[in-house]
């Protein structure tokens, strides 16, 4: 056993604060688009992590709940770009600053 | 003369009297149907009201029948129909109805009477703007008037005297737009309602001593032996029995209406009423309703008669009944509007009828009551024939003359004139001989027979002064006098014929009238002219008669005299003239005294109002306000200010929460990241060892 389970944890919270900084900080929807699926992934690997390293690797419970939350985020990834096309036809930009008008 | 009646006993009424309360209730019926016509259907509200009171007569001429056949076949009728009205406490207030002899003669006679008067008020009505009106009030004053003949009840009585009163103020007064007639309406209201609080205590007292409103109840009614044995066991005040003292309050009721002293000031202003309203309330109803009630309870004020004697309350009577005989026959002499002539003989002869029941009893009384409806009606009614025919003009000084310009009316004045004067063989002759002849017979006193002959003298008197001023001579009066319509002579014709006749049934030879009300066999005899002094009497009311027919002939005669000279008598005796002229002074003795008093009382009323109650009101809308200003001092203050801060907080947090939700999503984000890492640091800081 070479790498011990705080190596993973270690690259999955550097991605995941990655994901946030650019989902916080971008302009551009599809930037931010991007940087929820750098969440997402840091995610899954910290569930691959934990699933190998925890009281039953033989079982496949892991894997399968990444394959879900892989699948569930490609669905999430294409409503949210067809989300940022319409809008960027509607309203010609896909500047989130100018995006105002659920403003109470 | 003694009431010996011995009724018998009915077994349930007869058709006739099951259906006697029609008689008041068609005509009062038809007051509110006419009253909901319009001022212009004339003819449709004069047709109604005389179709109405036709219908009435038929049916009182009917249940006459009745109690005639009843009586021919030797039984006295006496049917009532009770029934309880509404029930107080545990006590039934009863009403009902009576058909007798009394009751019967005087719906006749009401009925009849009035319907005459409501013809004649066609044509003397004719151009008045508010004829409908005029013939809904007289419709229900007829009503009411046959409501408290036919009463059993003295509630019910009281009811319908009380109806009569009203109408009478309503019909005296309906020349409103004349001061004089409004103030004579409402005295004629306040004079006889001075009687009626007293009549009112007598009702509660009746109905207190023997728990009873009825008068006839198969033998427990008030005015039966049973009820009349109790009252005279219990005494009140001053040796009184209480039957006395209850009689007395009666009469100071009947006295209200019926125009006795003290309480007859009243019905001469009356006159101010249209001169049927005078004929018909004035002569024949409803000041006669007042004698009615003396004759309706007279078992009551002869209860505990003495054989030969007489009973407290009846003594009051007669003495109240000549008295005002006198005096108003003086005041009588000295008047010059034909109608105030008119009026205050009417005073005087309902003295004669209170004398005549007080010494002679009911038969006595009300025969002259129904003689005297029948030719005061037609006095009453001429007179207004002849202030038509002379242009509204009622002094007599300005007329003079007429008898060649209104010979009708002249002939049924001179009828009239002759029967209310008492000339041998008129009706008046004998109703008024029996009066005498009843006064002479009294055991107490004979004062009122000289007092009710030197009436007559007077009555005479001013009669013949009256008919030599408006009817010899010459016209003295402006424009040029004309007979009147028709439809206004025939009833005087009608009733110049009764007034001529009535009389023939109450002769000392056959007395029927008397009988028929004591319900005994009334049997012709030559012998009745034969007891001992009536041939005296008859003598000397004749002579009496004569006498101030001749006195009066030979003062006035045909002399005309201008309207400004003085009159002959005053000439003569001008301090006496001024006496009489005034009417003793008797309104300004009331006006001097009891207004005064009323006028002074409601002073001080008002200075009290002013100044005490209406301090006091003051005081406590003082402190009620000074509460008002303190309450709105702190709903401005407190309540509105607390409020308002409140709303403004919640205005000003919902601000800044608003600027929060700016809509940038990547605003919400950071927030959520924020929130995020605050939870994951409290995790890791609540989770150390």
């Amino acid at each position: 056993m070479a790498t011990p389970l705080t190596g993973y944890l270690l690259v999955a919270a550097l991605i995941f604060a990655i994901g946030l900084a650019g989902a916080l900080t971008r302009r551009n929807a599809i930037l931010v688009l991007i940087g929820i699926e750098l969440m997402l992934n840091a995610a899954n690997l910290n569930l691959i992590a934990f699933w190998r390293y925890g009281p039953h690797p033989e079982l496949l419970t892991g894997m399968m709940f990444a394959i879900f939350s892989i699948a569930v985020a490609a669905a999430e990834a294409a409503v949210g770009l067809g989300l940022v096309i319409s809008i960027y036809r509607h309203a010609k930009t896909t500047d989130l600053d100018q995006m105002n008008r659920m403003k109470g | 003369m003694q009431e010996s009646m011995a009724f018998t006993p009915q077994l349930g009424a007869s058709g006739v009297a099951q259906w006697l309360w029609l008689v008041p209730a068609v005509p009062m019926v038809t007051a509110g149907v006419i009253a909901l016509l319009k001022q212009p259907m004339k003819k449709l509200s004069s047709t109604l009201a005389i179709g109405s009171l036709g219908f009435s007569l038929l049916v009182a001429l009917t249940a006459f029948a009745h109690v005639l056949s009843g009586w021919s076949h030797g039984y006295a009728v006496r049917e009532v129909v009770n029934f309880s009205w509404i029930q107080v406490g545990t006590t039934p207030v009863d009403l009902g109805w009576v058909l007798d002899p009394l009751a019967a003669v005087m719906l006749v006679m009401v009925t009849f009477v009035g319907l005459l008067i409501f013809i004649y008020s066609t044509g003397y009505m004719e151009h008045d703007e508010n004829y409908t009106r005029f013939f809904c009030f007289l419709s229900l004053f007829a009503g009411a008037m046959l409501g408290v003949v036919i009463a059993n009840s003295i509630l019910l009585l009281f009811m319908c005297w009380e109806l009569v009163g009203l109408t009478s103020y309503l019909l005296i007064g309906f020349w409103y737009q004349k001061p004089s007639a409004a103030a004579a309406a409402k005295k004629a209201f306040l004079t006889t309602r001075v009687g009626d609080v007293f009549f009112f205590l007598g009702i509660v007292w009746l109905f207190a001593q023997t728990g009873t409103l009825l008068f006839y109840d198969n033998g427990a009614g008030s005015m039966e032996p049973l009820a009349l044995g109790g009252l005279l066991v219990h005494h009140s005040a001053w040796g009184l029995t209480a039957a006395g003292a209850i009689g007395l309050l009666i009469f100071a009721g009947a006295a209200g209406k019926s125009g006795q002293l003290p309480l007859h000031v009243w019905l001469p202003d009356a006159m101010e009423g249209p001169t049927p309203v005078s004929a018909l309330i004035h002569a024949a109803t409803m000041v006669a309703a007042g004698v009615y009630l003396i004759a309706r309870v007279y078992p009551l004020m002869a209860a505990g008669m003495p054989a030969g004697g007489t009973t407290t309350s009846l003594t009051v009577v007669t003495w109240v009944g000549a008295s005002t005989a006198v005096f108003a026959a003086l005041i009588a002499v000295a008047q010059n509007d034909i109608k105030r002539i008119l009026a205050y003989s009417t005073v005087s002869q309902l003295g004669y009828m209170m004398a005549g029941l007080g010494a002679g009893g009911v038969a006595v009384g009300m025969f002259h009551l129904i003689t005297h409806a029948f030719f005061k009606a037609l006095l009453f009614m001429g007179a207004g024939s002849v202030i038509h025919g002379v242009h509204e003009e009622q002094d007599i000084r300005k007329m003079g003359g007429l008898k060649g310009a209104m010979p009708v009316t002249f002939a049924t004045y001179a009828i009239g004139m002759l029967a209310l004067c008492g000339f041998p063989l008129f009706s008046g002759f004998w109703s008024k001989d029996g009066i005498l002849e009843a006064e002479q017979h009294w055991s107490v006193v004979k004062a009122p027979y000289y007092m009710l002959v030197f009436g007559a003298l007077l009555t005479a008197f001013y009669m013949t002064r009256q008919v030599s001023y408006v009817f010899f001579g010459r016209y003295r009066g402006h424009g040029h006098a004309h007979e009147s319509p028709r439809v206004m002579t025939m009833p005087l014709a009608i009733l110049a014929f009764f007034a001529l006749t009535l009389g023939a049934i109450g002769t000392p030879a056959w007395p029927w009238f008397r009988d028929f009300l004591n319900g005994n066999a009334a049997p012709f005899d030559w012998a009745g002219f034969n007891e001992p002094g009536l041939g005296m009497l008859m003598l000397t009311s004749s002579v009496v008669v004569l006498a101030g027919l001749g006195l009066g002939w030979w003062i006035y005669g045909s002399k005309s005299p201008a309207a400004e000279e003085p009159d002959a008598l005053e000439k003569a005796m001008p301090p006496v003239w001024a006496v009489l002229r005034d009417k003793f002074y008797i309104d300004e003795l009331y006006g001097a005294t009891v207004i005064a008093f009323y006028a002074w009382w409601a002073k001080v009323a008002d200075w009290l109002d002013q100044r005490v109650w209406g301090g006091i009101v003051a005081g406590v809308a003082l402190v009620f306000r000074g509460w008002a200003q303190l309450n709105r001092f702190l709903d401005a203050n407190v309540v509105d200010g607390g409020f308002d801060k409140g709303c403004e907080e919640i205005a000003m947090s919902g601000g800044l929460l608003a600027r929060i939700q700016s809509g940038r999503g990547q605003m919400y984000l950071r927030l959520l990241a924020l929130a995020v890492v605050v939870l994951a640091v409290i995790l890791i800081w609540s989770s150390r060892p």
